[in-house]
């Protein structure tokens, strides 16, 4: 096995989070795909995220580590002194990490409610739900390029990757974000002129019709 | 030193984690017990995202989320008792736990705030999270101490609230879920963490805790029937 490997699935926001961290601090990796939508786990999968089953999951050396937010900051503390993530101070440290919990709690399930049902009362709600997320977000960026500041940090990383489910949501919702948040595009236009970034998320629209509208057949979400 | 403050509400778990944390720490601080009917200015001004308790104030800046709170305390204090280790890996480990602490633990509350089948369906919720608890969180303890090996650490701290806290719900709620025999890697754990070193004179009693549960349940009981009718 590679020294470094990463479990994934080309269209989770997750994986993507884990992608990017891996690419600022110029690790090298072997990329494992899990086909998710086939329904069957790899044994290697089982193995190494036996609790929660799911990706991604980070294998350093033969030690597992799982959860994209605990695998960037162990990317971050394993690979030290390249590209840091987070600020020095405890205080900057302590927001970086308020904001991308944030995300964690809100942005996934708020697009869910977008994306698995109908139009109608769920969908509605989490359309607003999202822009209000996604606005006091905007907030916290205020007029700095990144929320990490000059470049690209901790929050940068957990929320970019969900652009790449904006398109869905938007077709799926039938409204748009860039007409409700445009200073976030803005900053989503700044982050992909990164390479880290530009080559960690992959075509919204390749979301929309092989991963979104697939799940939804899937799952009978229609 | 600049001041240490902390908004927090008896007899809150959540309250608790950072409590404990500050006093492992030998940390002086001004506590401000709040009144979450009537949130004060000082609680809006200082967790707007949320407005929820606890909130640390250092010099003037708040910190909201107590396990955000947690690692800004061991980051600024770092000298006494740290509540992480040391090496990545170990960090990595533990901020798995503390996350999965974070998402897994509120099925426990949903027991105490609900009855009939509701609370039968957060009693197995529960009974699930605790086998996976045993078994891979627990598990890898044996007889030897805490998370953080023989001194207590945060994952000890995110999850210290399952002792005593839990055994006051699962009196005052009539369910019994955590059963010695079906998990006594945890029950031993607990038992342990209950008597450590700051913690055992730290921890809320557990009469206090038995009797505001109780009340609170009462509350909440009468609150749902009456929002039936």
């Amino acid at each position: 096995m590679a020294e470094v490997v990463l479990l994934d699935f080309w269209g989770s926001p997750f994986g993507m989070r884990a992608r990017i961290a891996l690419a600022e601090k110029g690790v090298k990796y072997e990329y494992k795909e899990e086909h998710l939508l086939t329904g069957k786990k790899t044994p290697l999968l089982l193995e190494t995220n036996p609790v929660h089953k799911k990706i991604p999951v980070l294998i350093h050396n033969g030690k597992p580590i799982s959860e994209s937010l605990v695998i960037v900051q162990y990317i971050e503390d394993a690979w030290s002194d390249t590209a840091p993530l987070l600020p020095a101070d405890p205080y900057g440290r302590s927001q970086a990490r308020f904001w991308a919990d944030f995300v964690d709690k809100k942005i996934y399930d708020q697009g869910k409610k977008i994306w698995a049902n109908k139009a109608g009362e769920v969908q509605e709600a989490g359309k607003k739900e999202l822009i209000e997320s996604l606005k006091l977000l905007e907030g916290e960026l205020g007029e700095k390029p990144f929320f990490g500041g000059e470049t690209i940090g901790y929050v940068d990383v957990a929320l970019v990757p969900f652009y790449t489910w904006f398109y869905s949501f938007e077709t799926i919702g039938n409204f748009s974000i860039q007409a409700e948040c445009p200073k976030l595009i803005e900053w989503v236009k700044r982050c992909l002129e990164r390479e880290s970034v530009s080559k960690s998320l992959v075509d919204p629209e390749k979301v929309y019709v092989d991963l979104i509208l697939v799940l939804k057949k899937m799952y009978g979400y229609e | 030193m600049a001041d240490v403050k902390l908004l927090g509400t008896w007899p809150s778990p959540f309250s608790y984690r950072v409590i404990l944390a500050l006093k492992l720490k030998g940390i002086d601080y001004e506590y401000i017990e709040q009144d979450l009917s009537n949130k004060s200015p000082l609680l809006l001004q200082s967790n707007p995202v949320y407005k929820k308790i606890p909130v640390l104030i250092h010099g003037g800046n708040p910190i909201s989320e107590s396990m955000t709170i947690l690692q800004y305390i061991d980051e600024s204090w770092p000298e006494t008792h740290p509540l992480l280790p040391a090496d990545p890996y170990g960090r990595a480990v533990a901020r798995f736990w503390i996350k999965f602490a974070e998402e897994k633990l509120s099925s426990a509350s949903m027991i105490f705030r609900t009855s009939g089948e509701e609370q039968g369906k957060a009693v197995r919720e529960t009974v699930e999270v605790m086998e996976i608890l045993e078994e891979h969180a627990f598990g890898s303890l044996k007889e030897k101490g805490f998370f953080g090996g023989e001194k207590v650490n945060m994952v000890d701290l995110a999850y210290g609230v399952m002792g005593r806290w839990f055994d006051a719900i699962e009196e005052c709620s009539g369910v019994k879920v955590i059963d010695p025999l079906k998990f006594p890697l945890f029950c031993g754990w607990a038992e342990r963490f209950n008597e450590a070193p700051v913690i055992r004179d730290n921890l809320p009693g557990r009469k206090e805790l038995v009797d505001f549960y109780k009340r609170r349940r009462e509350m909440m009981l009468a609150a749902a029937a009456a929002a039936s009718n």
